[in-house]
């Protein structure tokens, strides 16, 4: 038996159904983004750029490139002798299926797995948030102010607190109330679905959730509210930076467009806080003698020959001459042929934009998504 | 057939018309095409051509080499049976190895190459630059019952024939025996150059170490090589694709700039297979709103804010506002600050030029800025 001090299990079962075809074949934690990731890439990263070795994935939904991408962990240096990430899809017992029915349910049917390991901390994090953080430092707040529970918040906007977990604190941090998306909010600072548990606490509540055929199985529904009512010790960790969880077409195309943008708080040319990913070794990217390239994030493998502005052209993207690209985002071998114009939209994986076809368009705000989800396909290094 | 070749990379190659280039490495470390090494091309094109088993007998400098190379992961070589050897020259206190030829190093390994599991052998340098699979030579090589393969590529038209001075060239026979090998002095405009890649059994080649250690007649293994020829039956191999020799650097340097023709870039990089290297995990390059770029190839990591016309920039380079490069090689790390300007210029790594500096070489004597100076 190992023990470790602390270890992570994320969240990569969702479907995310506002993404419509980006999530059809593929998970939400495992969606292309930012030139060369998938969205896990972030959470993944932030572990081993914490220095936490041992990582659980709780995968159920579509997860076949999710599981492609992270094999056995080597671009995280998570593919360790000891601990190292394990994929952690559900699986038949003598009772029957036993499908991960809440966040909380899929962590319940893993305690086997955390048992394993016996640590004194579980982080509960999500594979599909965009964010750079040291889970360190949070463990040490935790620590610090001996809580059973920490959340780690963030403050968003007011008029969106409807869309959040939001967290009512004393002036020291401690949660006295959950709002699960109030009407009418008393404050502004938003769960990022980060939880850092003291495991036996965490053990005790999911086997006691696990009895309750009332519960949706869910932490911030069911597990955290339920520990607050209780009087344990739960604080609010505040976060300050880039946080995304993109729920929707126009939110994930902000998010990659925000890239382009300086000091948005997502730097990805930290040497000390590097973002990894599966490196498909493809050669640099070749600009033609009548390209444009301006406000644009073009990642290795893509040719361009045309025109892009403030656009992000993902790995093995074609733009051809005559054609132009502006405010969009051009999935990994998605080919913009002869003359073709495609304007605030996005550009489905190895989908083809026809000569002189025109996408989109300037002078309105809707981000179209185009092209086909049935060519999505796996691109081996 | 599986596995019925391995593959010898030799780096005992001359190194003294690399200038600065050569300082800190052989010229099988020298960075090619904005992520690459030079030797990036030879193990790939091994590795695609289903070799599982390459040994690289090193010279100089091989620290940084062993540092690209690792265990030989990212070209899938880190393998319980077989995968990436590296056999260095051993220095003897009282007698400096410089003394001994390459051969002294393939005398002192022979048991691993006479243990070796493959039937044949590929033997080559690294600084031919070119996307081979040898999967079709080796066919040929079987076919025609020779005793040994030399691969070349044919070169015609003249405007090539100073860049391949002084290199191996094919005197062959009318039905493409090789019946020497001799020294192209720049003179012909069409010969058969020597891309110095031999096939062979590998018994054939254990025999000829074996025959050059007891002659005492070969310090190197090109000599051994080539004086074999006479006792054996030899023939050519043509290879059409692109090949371009780093031996020094102006020829590094028209390599890097004929690699902004688009043909060549795919011919070299993608056509034969994927060319495969050490991982950097640079994030997507980033072109700001004052961005010119022009007929260019560009690495990860770099933040273009400047103006970039047919150059080459490799992982990690900025080049910043107001900043001109022109017609030059920009290596890893390097800085470019505001309106500086380069034309001709091959910077190595981690150089800083500082604003307002105008640097200009010429195209036929780039100018050469050495690591990690600031200007």
């Amino acid at each position: 038996m190992i023990n470790k001090e602390i270890i992570a299990m994320i969240l990569a079962g969702g479907q995310g159904s506002r993404l419509t075809k980006l999530t059809t074949n593929n998970a939400k934690p495992a969606v292309a983004y930012g030139g060369m990731y998938r969205i896990i890439d972030f959470t993944l990263s932030n572990c081993s750029n914490s220095g936490i070795y041992t990582v659980g994935i709780l995968t159920q939904y579509q997860h076949l490139i999710l599981n492609a991408h992270v094999g056995i962990g080597e671009p995280w240096d998570l593919d360790r002798k000891q601990g190292g990430v394990k994929l952690l899809p559900p699986y038949m017992n003598k009772e029957g299926v036993r499908w991960y029915s809440g966040t909380a349910n899929a962590v319940y049917e893993n305690l086997t797995f955390m048992d394993m390991h016996s640590p004194e901390y579980v982080v509960i994090l999500s594979g599909d948030h965009i964010y750079k953080m040291d889970y360190n430092k949070m463990l040490q707040f935790h620590k610090d102010k001996k809580a059973d529970v920490t959340l780690s918040v963030i403050e968003v906007p007011w008029e969106e607190t409807h869309r959040f977990g939001i967290l009512n604190t004393l002036p020291d941090g401690e949660i006295y109330e959950f709002d699960e998306k109030p009407q009418k909010a008393k404050n502004n600072l938003a769960s990022m679905g980060v939880y850092i548990f003291n495991y036996k606490v965490l053990r005790k509540y999911l086997k006691e959730d696990a009895l309750d055929e009332a519960s949706a199985h869910d932490f911030g529904k069911n597990i955290i509210p339920k520990l607050v009512g209780a009087g344990l010790k739960a604080y609010a960790y505040r976060f300050d930076g880039y946080w995304k969880d993109v729920g929707t077409i126009e939110s994930y195309w902000e998010a990659n467009l925000d890239l382009i943008r300086e000091d948005i708080g997502l730097n990805l040319f930290d040497d000390a806080w590097k973002i990894y990913s599966k490196n498909y070794n493809v050669p640099p990217q070749y600009i033609g003698p009548r390209a444009i390239v301006e406000e644009s994030l073009i990642n290795e493998g893509s040719v361009i020959l045309g025109t892009i502005r403030n656009s992000v052209a993902f790995t093995e993207a074609w733009i051809e001459e005559g054609a132009e690209v502006v405010n969009s985002v051009i999935l990994p071998k998605a080919r913009i042929e002869k003359g073709a114009r495609v304007y605030n939209a996005i550009v489905m994986e190895s989908s083809v934009i026809e000569a002189g076809t025109v996408i989109g368009d300037l002078t309105q705000k809707h981000i179209q998504l185009v092209g086909d989800e049935h060519h999505l396909e796996l691109i081996e290094d | 057939m599986v596995n019925r070749l391995m593959g010898i990379i030799n780096l005992s190659e001359h190194d003294e018309d690399m200038k600065e280039l050569t300082n800190s490495r052989p010229i099988a470390g020298i960075p090619f095409a904005g992520r690459y090494r030079v030797i990036d091309f030879q193990l790939s094109n091994m590795v695609n051509s289903g070799i599982e088993l390459v040994s690289i007998f090193t010279r100089y400098k091989f620290r940084s080499l062993q540092d690209h190379l690792g265990p030989g992961k990212s070209w899938n070589l880190d393998r319980k049976r077989d995968g990436l050897y590296m056999f260095h020259p051993m220095i003897k206190y009282n007698e400096p190895m410089v003394r001994y030829g390459d051969m002294e190093n393939f005398k002192n390994n022979l048991n691993f190459l006479r243990s070796a599991r493959q039937e044949y052998v590929v033997i080559s340098r690294s600084y031919m630059v070119t996307n081979i699979n040898y999967c079709a030579a080796l066919d040929f090589h079987i076919d025609s019952g020779a005793d040994m393969t030399i691969i070349y590529k044919k070169i015609v038209g003249g405007a090539r024939k100073k860049e391949f001075q002084d290199l191996d060239m094919l005197n062959c026979d009318g039905r493409g025996n090789v019946l020497s090998v001799g020294k192209n002095h720049g003179k012909v405009d069409e010969f058969n150059l020597s891309l110095e890649m031999y096939l062979m059994k590998r018994d054939t080649l254990v025999d000829i170490i074996v025959d050059a250690v007891e002659k005492g007649d070969s310090d190197y293994m090109r000599e051994a090589l080539i004086k074999s020829i006479p006792r054996l039956r030899v023939n050519g191999y043509a290879h059409q694709g692109e090949t371009f020799c780093i031996n020094n650097v102006q020829n590094f340097y028209n390599a890097q700039m004929a690699l902004l023709d688009y043909k060549i870039y795919y011919d070299l990089l993608s056509a034969n297979g994927k060319i495969y290297t050490k991982i950097k995990d640079e994030p997507s390059t980033k072109y700001l709103a004052t961005a010119k770029v022009k007929n260019a190839i560009i690495a990860n990591g770099s933040i273009i804010e400047g103006t970039v016309e047919n150059s080459i920039l490799f992982r990690r380079v900025h080049v910043k506002k107001g900043a001109v490069v022109r017609d030059s090689v920009i290596f890893q790390g390097s800085v470019i600050e505001e309106h500086a300007v380069l034309h001709n210029v091959i910077t190595d790594k981690n150089v800083v030029i500082t604003q307002g500096k105008v640097l200009k070489g010429d195209v036929e004597a780039p100018y050469v800025i050495k690591k990690n100076s600031v200007i």
